[in-house]
């Protein structure tokens, strides 16, 4: 079976964003960018279950910017066989990039599509849960394993007291989370390699979907800051300061 | 028009980020009902019928249901959703994996853990892990919403119970079936509820050593949490962490011990009352965001804290 992977292109992990200074966006036009961290978990799953005989292709989608191919050569890098990019200037927010996979599951038949939770951009963690529901598929979100059993796939997943498992009939929707694998690097003749592989790119129109943004983005502001604290010397400093002065013991 | 709140439940007991979901809902309409999906869940909707600000709770109990897949509530929920302006759920593990599913099904966005109203179609919600709130505004008919627990009061409960109407069961649509569960058993109060909270992190060195964080929560009657790194290295479970993509925690105390403090983490926690971080840097960023510091081995420190609070 094919399995499709969507992957972001988000502002790298370790920037920290600010907001413009006439708070109508964050400030990221020289941040580094990367593939979200979550989509890079997604990439390797899918090319494990390629080397475990299971998959027999990997097709990794990105949407946004022209800047996006670059994402999906490093999926390429990784391992992955063909990427799709459809390019918009357009801010697309998850039911857009929902409906969008959706064309591109309906052309290519995946036994199975791969994503990462949230991404670390917008926390929005919806894109996965959206495509299950419009293709009405089943979903295993918050994975932290996956193994396929013939026409099914067993789906652990991360959840607020502990882990459930669930049983999904195929084709169907996964959602990383963190421990779901540790993604690999790509070595640099498979960079080389991943310069070559087939791209195709597409727009919203050619597929015509309407990925205008629901949301409107109001103002984007900083959290208020906290008072900056004390260092106390020792234990005895530590619990007069929280019994008498913050009254929290 | 009114409100949904979709609530998140054992079969047995309310979760009380529902609590804090139905403090949202009253901000928005004063006609709130709140729908519980579960099997042999009688107990739920009673206690859910007697929280302030609730005007009529929808009941629907089978073995569909019973342990709430979002393949066969979402369909559920989209049938009911026609008289509602406001669709609302907490944002747990249980509402982050629903909500979207019936968002998509109403053709509208959701809003995504939302720490603020400003009216009906205006909201504020963290974005890049906290660093930045954004204020939102919906453009859809209906709004779809997993609230943020930590950022609205816990509704409170009322001697009056309102009227429990039954909804009729759903079909099972065969897309998933529930295998099995593993929970983390704790006598310890809830890491997302707890007033107190003790995280411990990379600086601990091994699951062993852990156990000092266990010895201080059990002198606090706090709840342990843990940093991703913890967590990555097998001291604690997965449900320990706390951070950008797992708990929010905002008690009145938290002590991070051996934790530097990436930014994922402070995400997490720095709507904390009062935050106390042990680190042996006195250049970890986890002091930037802590009322008080103290520099030094955490091997040291932590039993002397034991020690000087239970005598």
């Amino acid at each position: 079976m094919i399995i499709l992977v969507a992957i972001k292109r988000v502002v790298d992990y370790n920037v920290r964003v600010r907001p413009t200074t006439d708070q109508s966006g964050v400030e990221i036009s020289n941040a580094k960018m990367s593939m979200n961290p979550f989509d890079e978990i997604a990439v390797e799953e899918a090319i494990r279950l390629k080397e475990a005989g299971i998959a027999s292709e990997v097709v990794v989608a990105s949407f946004g910017v022209k800047q996006c191919q670059e994402t999906i050569r490093t999926a390429l890098a990784m391992g992955a066989d063909r990427g799709v990019h459809v390019e918009t200037e357009v801010e697309l927010q998850p039911l857009a990039v929902a409906k969008l996979l959706k064309t591109i599951v309906d052309k290519e038949k995946p036994g199975m599509v791969i994503l990462g939770k949230q991404a670390i951009d917008d926390d929005a963690n919806q894109t996965g849960q959206m495509l299950a529901s419009l293709l009405n598929w089943g979903q295993g979100t918050f994975a932290c394993n996956v193994k396929v059993d013939s026409d099914k796939v067993i789906v652990s997943r991360e959840i607020d007291g502990g882990t459930q498992t669930l049983s999904l009939k195929l084709p169907a929707v996964i959602t990383t989370d963190l421990r779901l694998n540790e993604p690999r690097y790509a070595k640099l003749p498979d960079i080389m390699k991943a310069k070559k592989k087939p791209l195709e790119t597409l727009t919203p129109e050619d597929l015509d979907i309407d990925v205008s943004p629901r949301l409107k983005i109001l103002k984007v502001s900083e959290p208020p800051k906290r008072e900056a604290g004390v260092m106390v010397a020792d234990v005895t400093e530590l619990l007069d300061k929280l019994r008498n002065e913050a009254k929290v013991i | 028009m009114s409100v949904l709140v979709i609530a998140d439940h054992n079969n047995e007991s309310l979760n009380v980020a529902t609590l804090s979901a139905i403090t949202a809902a009253n901000k928005l309409s004063d006609e709130v009902e709140v729908f519980v999906a579960g099997n042999n869940c009688k107990d739920v909707a009673n206690t859910a019928s007697k929280i302030q600000g609730v005007s009529r709770v929808l009941l629907c109990e089978s073995e569909v249901c019973v342990t709430q897949l979002a393949e066969n509530i979402a369909p559920l929920i989209y049938q009911l959703a026609d008289k509602y302006s406001h669709l609302l759920s907490a944002a747990t593990t249980t509402g982050k994996n629903l909500m979207p599913r019936v968002a998509a099904l109403l053709d509208v966005a959701q809003i995504s853990d939302i720490i603020d109203i400003e009216s009906e179609d205006t909201f504020k919600r963290p974005i890049y892990a906290g660093n930045v709130i954004a204020t939102v505004q919906s453009t859809d008919i209906k709004k779809v919403i997993t609230v943020r627990s930590t950022a609205f009061a816990t509704a409170s409960s009322t001697d009056t119970a309102v009227s429990i109407e039954t909804v009729a069961a759903p079909v099972d649509n065969g897309l998933s079936c529930f295998v099995s569960e593993e929970l983390t058993k704790s006598e310890r109060p809830e890491l997302a509820a707890a007033d107190v909270v003790i995280s411990g992190g990379r600086g601990l060195g091994n699951k062993e050593n852990f156990k000092l964080i266990e010895d201080l929560a059990d002198c606090l009657g706090a709840a342990i949490g843990a940093s991703r790194a913890a967590v990555d290295a097998g001291f604690v479970p997965n449900d320990y962490q706390v951070g950008q993509t797992g708990k929010i925690v905002a008690p009145k105390l938290y002590i991070a011990v051996g934790i530097s403090g990436a930014i994922q983490h402070l995400a997490g926690m720095k709507d904390s009352q009062v935050i106390v971080a042990i680190n042996k840097d006195a250049e970890a960023p986890i002091f930037q965001v802590t009322d008080y510091g103290i520099v030094g081995d955490l091997f040291k420190i932590v039993p002397e804290l034991i020690e000087a609070l239970n005598s």
